[in-house]
């Protein structure tokens, strides 16, 4: 069967112009991501990584190129589109988590579905089964700033799911964490991707973590150096082999 | 988004930082309750004042001897009002409207009694003056027309005279003194505090025939009360009253009229006038503290606009649009302003409750506390407008904020 692409880029540049200067961060990038598959970009901080996945993310404009959405292009949604795009089909997972504060984890993960077409009596379901989903459900009511690194990302990651977007981006999601908790992190965002079928588009400048997905698309310098299969996929259960 | 969800997201944001939101309502809430306690205040001035003028009633008019209508009273024609005036002006067919035509006239002397003595305000009526000056006795009762048309020696006494000239009681039915001459007391009025015209606490009243007679020696009256059947009727009533003295003095030219009138309605809508002015210019200048207030709110807002960048960023990562961002805003700063505005009306209120307490305790007249319930509307109304207006800028600040950039802001 064929699976259509989620996600095509066509020699997308961006360039930033403050003032005279101009600074070409990313310098004409194409690939595409399927439906249901699990991609890593790689690359040095400065590369112009986050640049990318906040054009592919629909928070920023592409500075010449195309960038084809779902079979859209996305120069043809209106800003209103836009939004309602981010808020049903994309969830985002951030290094910084981004929870609000003196907010319990609940309201937190009821955000997405404020802005959303959802009725109002489904939103606690829908979103104590995203907390349930992501083991949290002890610490339901307590506010984002008791909780532990670990567990802000899995609040975030819950409110990435709760409206069960079609594709997930997650921009260094480790990368706040220390190593016990990230390992955590990403053996559910791989989770995600086998047993649930989420696609999932992550940032990292970690090898190891990087490893977690199918493949790997490395960027040097606003370019693809690139783009290949993960030959021997980590998982979680390599830990317990060792 | 709901109107309701909009207001529990500014609730929950403003939740979020209490003390920040509690001093910047301050203002407002000073501004608020400022003009509350002017306009309470104002209104209760304007009763008082209202009630002294008043004193008789809207529904009367007053003839007073002598030429002018304003400035000092004229010398010419002070004598001019007299007993053929009384009785043609009490005629149905000259002054249709008029339920009671009552004369009045003024002096003061010494009352006595035994060894106690009082100067009081001596006035001199007919029997019909409790029905225009609510004036009804608490012991005994006024005296009678018979009264009026024998001469008769008695005299109804205020309350003060009372108390001053019978400091042990028992004053009914006593004879009491004035210049020489005896009236026996056959009313005593409850105390009931100055209006303009009478001064019944001080007062004694006795008929005006045994006035003239024994105690002025004059013909004349200082006033004449008409006391109009219904307000409508009181500029024909005037016009009647006019027709009728001109017609019984031999007048034809009107600038030579040798009285005049004053009309109680006038007279308290003037007086009216000036107090809602005065109101409302205090009003107005209690309402810069509102701009100044509105303008504290317009700065904290864009201060909160500014450490909330991430929070912003992240709504709109999340699905929010810039108008949801922008409504938002708007109702935080509104929900602040009119919170301000609420608590500024209780507070304003209460002020006044006890403002008014404390005036009654220590001045002698009544002061009524007054709700001021457009005071209370335009609190609303203006808070809401200032919220609406202080934060609209900080609003458009929030919504026009890139996600992208948003998100990076460390
Ligand atoms: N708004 C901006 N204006 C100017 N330069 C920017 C802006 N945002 C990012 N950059 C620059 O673009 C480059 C790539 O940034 P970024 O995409 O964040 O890299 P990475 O995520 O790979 O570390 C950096 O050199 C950064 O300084
Ligand atoms: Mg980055």
């Amino acid at each position: 069967m064929h699976t259509p692409n989620l996600i095509e880029v066509n020699h997308i540049t961006k360039t930033y112009t403050e003032g005279e200067t101009s600074t070409k961060v990313l310098k004409g990038i194409s690939f595409t991501v399927k439906k249901g598959e699990f991609v890593a970009i790689m690359g040095p901080s400065g590369s112009g990584k986050s640049t990318l996945l906040h054009i592919l993310g629909l928070l920023d404009e592409q500075t010449s190129g195309d960038y084809i959405f779902a079979g859209h292009n996305s120069k043809g949604f209106s800003e209103e589109a836009l939004s309602k795009l981010r808020n049903q089909r994309i969830g985002f997972i951030f290094q910084s988590f981004n929870l609000l504060p003196k907010t319990t984890v609940l309201e937190n993960v009821k955000l997405p579905l404020l802005y959303s077409d959802v009725p109002r009596s489904e939103w606690d379901k829908k979103a104590t089964a995203a907390i349930e989903l992501v083991g949290l459900s002890h610490r339901i009511n307590q506010e984002s700033g008791d909780l532990s690194g670990g567990e802000k990302q899995r609040v975030a990651i819950a409110r990435a799911l709760v409206n069960e977007p079609d594709i997930i981006f997650a921009d260094e999601p480790t990368g706040n964490l220390d190593s016990r908790s990230g390992k955590i992190i990403m053996d559910f965002i791989q989770d995600l991707n086998e047993n649930k079928g989420h696609t999932i588009l992550l940032i990292t400048h970690e090898t190891a973590t990087a490893e977690h997905a199918e493949r790997i698309i490395r960027i040097y310098d606003g370019e693809i150096a690139s783009d290949e299969k993960v030959k021997r996929r980590r998982t979680a259960s390599d830990e317990y082999l060792k | 988004m709901t109107f309701e969800q909009y207001l529990q997201t500014s609730l929950s944001a403003l939740k979020r930082n209490r003390s920040r939101t509690g001093l910047t309502i301050l203002g407002i809430v000073i501004g608020i309750a400022a003009i509350i306690l002017i306009m309470s205040l104002g209104k209760g001035a304007q009763k008082l004042i209202l009630s002294q003028v008043q004193g008789l009633g809207t529904k009367s008019v007053v003839v007073v001897p002598g030429r002018q209508l304003e400035g000092p009273p004229s010398t010419v024609g002070l004598e001019s009002l007299k007993k053929r005036d009384l009785e043609e002006l009490s005629k149905p067919y000259n002054v249709p409207h008029a339920a009671h035509v009552i004369p009045l006239i003024f002096g003061n002397d010494i009352t006595e009694y035994e060894s106690e003595n009082f100067r009081a305000q001596i006035y001199g009526s007919s029997d019909q003056m409790p029905v225009i000056f609510d004036a009804d006795p608490v012991e005994g009762m006024f005296f009678s027309q018979d009264d009026v048309v024998g001469s008769a020696n008695v005299v109804v006494i205020g309350s003060k005279v009372n108390t001053e000239l019978f400091p042990n009681g028992g004053g009914l039915g006593s004879r009491i003194k004035i210049k020489d001459k005896s009236f026996k007391v056959v009313g005593i009025l409850p105390s009931k505090g100055a209006s303009s015209l009478i001064n019944f606490d001080d007062g004694v009243i006795i008929p005006y025939t045994a006035a003239q007679n024994y105690l002025f020696g004059t013909k004349h009256f200082d006033r004449i009360l008409v006391d109009v059947d219904t307000e409508a009727n009181i500029d024909i009533t005037i016009e009647d009253v006019k027709q009728t003295l001109r017609m019984t003095h031999d007048i034809d030219d009107p600038t030579k009229d040798d009285f005049s009138i004053v009309n109680q309605k006038d007279l308290a809508d003037r007086v009216g006038v000036i107090t809602t002015a005065l109101t409302y210019f205090l009003a107005a200048v209690a309402a810069i503290s509102l701009l100044v207030g509105g303008i504290g709110i317009m700065n904290i807002m864009l201060v909160s606009v500014t450490e909330r960048t991430r929070e912003i960023g992240l709504r709109k990562a999340v699905g929010a649009t810039t108008k949801n961002i922008l409504l938002q805003f708007l109702f935080e700063s509104v929900v602040l302003t009119l919170l301000g505005g609420i608590i500024g009306i209780i507070l304003g209120t209460t002020a006044s409750f006890v403002a008014s307490v404390v005036i009654g305790r220590l001045a002698s007249f009544e002061w009524t506390f007054i709700f001021p319930i457009g005071g209370a509307v335009l609190g609303i109304v203006v808070s809401t407008i200032i919220g609406l207006i202080f934060g609209v800028y900080p609003a458009r600040q929030a919504a026009r904020k890139s996600p992208i950039e948003a998100l990076r802001y460390e």
